[in-house]
């Protein structure tokens, strides 16, 4: 993994294949208190304590397709090598929460990479399920709600082509005002 | 075009957009479109599988390719991402494997707009390792 976007996309395929149809992605960079958080939130079917409690092992997988799970270890690893660390809690029937943090000026962590294009592609390859970026820089924050959006979209649907790049963009500028 | 920042900009984007957008709407019924399914299990994706999707909707958006591009799971061709697999309408979904930027585009071009086979497909009877007894 190149990046953390690319954890993020990964950890959301976690939660769809979990059933989930609403994920909230919040991603908060604080630079005065040299901290970077990544938390993704779902509904899905959720995991028993044991299941938690092993999903640090590699070869845990709650998959049929192959033996080796490596999704949350190597986002352990990343966040462990920029000076932080990953936690799990799960409630079955509820959903599950991941959180994982660095230490933000570490030379070790990872950078963030395109966090638009990577919550806009989950978005547009599920456009029936419901969405949120919750961006925190210091004190600004920014939201996109996808059912919020939708309403604004009507017929036009999160998969067209156009309306993918629209969208990207329009986070993306956000994203660099918060900045500001 | 300016640039969209806010849900006001969109809305009156939607507006400007929407008769272009209704030719394309007629052929939204999803049957009739081609559905790409791009797997984005951990191995999918660290071998460039958002890559592969960005380049697939790009050539979708710039060629208006009746077709949308979804996301899976990992089918167990770990040896093979990133994998892709295409269901052209009255046709049997293919998956293939080994695809970069390139390869994406060929396979739009080539197999999806023109019908022509390309190298480079996994079979369906394929076994993966854990299949085989």
């Amino acid at each position: 993994m190149n990046d953390l976007s690319l954890h993020i996309i990964d950890i959301i395929q976690n939660s769809l294949s979990a059933g989930a149809f609403f994920i909230r992605l919040t991603v908060d960079e604080n630079i005065k208190e040299d901290r970077l958080k990544i938390i993704i939130e779902d509904n899905g079917k959720g995991m028993t304590q044991e299941q938690v409690a092993k999903l640090s092992d590699p070869f845990f997988t709650s998959r049929t397709t192959r033996r080796v799970g490596m999704g949350i270890p190597l986002f352990k690893q990343s966040a462990n090598q920029g000076g932080g660390d990953l936690k799990v809690e799960s409630t079955v029937g509820e959903g599950t929460v991941v959180t994982a943090w660095f230490q933000h000026s570490n030379i070790d962590r990872p950078p963030l990479g395109d966090v638009a294009n990577a919550f806009l592609l989950m978005l547009s390859a599920n456009p029936n399920h419901h969405f949120v970026l919750k961006y925190i820089y210091n004190e600004n924050e920014y939201l996109f709600d996808s059912e919020e959006v939708k309403e604004i979209l009507g017929d036009i649907p999160f998969n067209d082509a156009s309306i993918i790049r629209i969208l990207t963009d329009m986070i993306r500028e956000n994203l660099i005002d918060l900045r500001k | 075009m300016n640039k969209i920042k806010s849900l006001d900009d969109l809305r009156k984007m939607k507006q400007n957009l929407e008769h272009e957008m209704n030719i394309r709407e007629k052929s939204n019924e999803p049957e009739s479109l081609v559905q790409i399914r791009v797997a984005m299990a951990t191995c999918g994706i660290a071998s460039g599988a958002r890559t592969v999707m960005n380049t697939l909707v790009e050539k979708i958006e710039k060629d208006k390719i009746p077709a949308v591009v979804t996301q899976g799971g990992c089918m167990g061709y770990c040896y093979a991402e990133p994998t892709i697999e295409v269901k052209v309408p009255g046709k049997d979904p293919v998956v293939f494997g080994n695809v970069d930027s390139q390869r994406a585009i060929d396979i739009l071009e080539k197999y999806v707009v023109n019908g022509e086979l390309l190298e480079g497909i996994i079979p369906t009877n394929y076994q993966t390792i854990n299949e085989k007894k």
